[in-house]
């Protein structure tokens, strides 16, 4: 019997040691960037508690629904170039918490690793909440016999969140999970009026930190209002401003990757 | 007399911040076996701190344990630390509503726990998870003393115009609040000088006394502590 991630090209996660660094918005912006170069992706949020990869498709009121071979993932437009699979479809009301302990979230994420009808795909990016426990070790174990291509690594410039970042490249390196490289997200603010360049949260940490681990440094994300309306929104920030601060960094992430994958196939 | 408890295992953020990190590895911090438990790490005489953060080796050591053994540690921090007399435990948390969060109030519940100070950023994205949390205190009978929206507006340094980062489209905490019937404790603004602070283990307060983050914490925390004096006072009453 075939896998329902038999027809999927690339594994990638997207990891932090960090909560609310922005791992969720890269994941979804990295999906929109590879969707406008032609690819079909898939999204695995398994950020059970918290889980934003649903309305950042403007999708949260989707429902899940049933197949032969498991869940049909959640399209998000009627292109079906990007589709999702969240905790946050199955809850009755938005507001609903889960509130679980290790086990219940190790059988979910088996599950949602399992009995996803994925289809084909080019890349499936798996959303993770922070840290460095159930849900993590559940998922790199489910995903091993798939030989996921990596992990994407995001933080803030600050010292505390490079920090936390570190014992995710520990977890990395312990697990076997190749770290495809570093994004150093709020990096930096460039003020809409006046041009003046504050570094709310620093700057460099991130950077630092690639050169430190011998990892690649994928680049450096400013602060945009724009993006962030954009995921309010559930927008296609990718498409729709290109010329947002934001958006060369968040392209060459995605490039990064690109070259990344046609290298290894060559 | 207070007393600061990180149980965020996996991203142990509290010894960094208090300057209690040591830049040479040779200088980290050590948790002292006393006679009768463990003891704090003291960054003043009346400010004592507990963090897995203390039990690690290098800044690389991750902590890659599943629930059961994050709950025995907690238990660990609460049971075994000599706290002495304090007049306040704040416990800081990893994100989510799961074995810490669940943990902590099941071994809390024995003692008198004033309540919970819920922190959000001002966008929905973050509201629809801190919606949870607040249904999670329900839940758990956990007492809610109210709502941080932080982050909340940058003005610029140099035009001081503001700019809504992270905005407020569906009303910001202050909606929120309305809508679920809790205090919003007030907004803190961001101000670069905070990261830096934090990062290298000083005081925000004492370095930016200026600031207007500043003068938001400083009101927050009045509002926090007039909270839980109303409520011991109605303790004693009963009693």
């Amino acid at each position: 019997e075939r896998s329902n991630l038999a027809g999927v090209r690339h594994i990638l996660l997207v990891l932090s040691g960090k909560g609310g660094v922005g791992k969720s918005t890269i994941s979804t912006e990295l999906a929109l960037s590879l969707r406008h170069s032609g690819k079909k992706v898939g999204i695995l949020d398994v950020d059970l508690c918290g889980p934003s990869i649903p309305r950042m498709f403007r999708v949260q009121d989707n429902d899940v629904h049933q197949c032969d071979s498991g869940w049909v993932p959640v399209f998000v437009d009627q292109d079906k170039s990007i589709s999702l699979m969240s905790i946050g479809f199955l809850l009755e009301k938005p507001g609903d918490a889960v509130v679980w302990r290790g086990p219940k979230k190790n059988a979910l994420i088996k599950q949602f690793v399992a009995d996803v009808a994925w289809g084909d795909l080019d890349f499936l990016i798996v959303d993770t909440p922070p840290g460095t426990s159930d849900e993590h070790i559940s998922t790199v174990e489910a995903l091993r016999p798939y030989k996921p291509l990596g992990a994407i690594l995001v933080t803030t410039p600050q010292a505390v969140s490079v920090g936390d970042v570190r014992r995710e490249l520990t977890f990395c390196r312990k697990t076997g999970l190749r770290v495809l490289g570093i994004v150093e997200n709020m990096s930096g603010f460039v003020c809409p009026h006046c041009s003046e360049c504050t570094n709310i949260f620093s700057k460099g940490g991130g950077e630092e930190l690639a050169k430190h681990a011998g990892v690649p440094f994928l680049g450096c994300v400013p602060l945009d209002p724009q993006l962030s309306q954009s995921l309010e929104e559930g927008r296609d920030f990718i498409q729709e401003f290109p010329k947002s601060p934001a958006f060369p960094a968040l392209a060459r992430i995605a490039q990064q990757i690109l070259d990344g994958t046609s290298q290894r196939s060559s | 007399q207070v007393a600061l408890l990180d149980i965020d295992i996996c991203g142990p953020s509290i010894p960094k911040m208090m300057g209690l990190e040591g830049e040479q590895a040779s200088e980290s911090s050590t948790v002292h076996q006393s006679g009768s438990g463990w003891s704090p790490v003291y960054v003043e005489e009346n400010l004592g701190v507990m963090s897995v953060g203390f039990l690690l080796s290098s800044p690389d050591d991750a902590v890659i344990w599943r629930g059961p053994k994050k709950n025995g540690l907690i238990k660990q921090f609460l049971r075994d630390v000599d706290w002495g007399e304090i007049d306040y435990l704040i416990v800081d948390t990893p994100p989510g509503t799961s074995d810490e969060h669940l943990s902590i109030v099941q071994y809390l519940s024995a003692a008198h726990v004033d309540g919970a100070v819920i922190i959000t950023t001002p966008q929905e994205v973050s509201l629809q998870d801190v919606r949870k949390e607040i249904n999670f205190c329900r839940k758990v009978k956990l007492p809610i003393i109210g709502v941080v929206e932080n982050m909340s507006g940058f003005i610029c340094p140099k035009c001081k115009n503001e700019s809504q980062i992270f905005p407020p489209t569906t009303g910001g905490a202050e909606k929120m609040c309305q809508n679920l019937s809790v205090s919003l404790l007030g907004k803190v603004p961001l101000d670069p000088q905070i990261g830096k602070s934090c990062d290298k283990g000083q005081s925000f307060l004492s370095e930016a006394p200026a600031s207007p983050a500043t003068s938001s914490y400083r009101n927050i925390i009045q509002r926090i502590q007039e909270y839980c004096d109303q409520h011991h006072f109605h303790e004693e009453k009963i009693i």
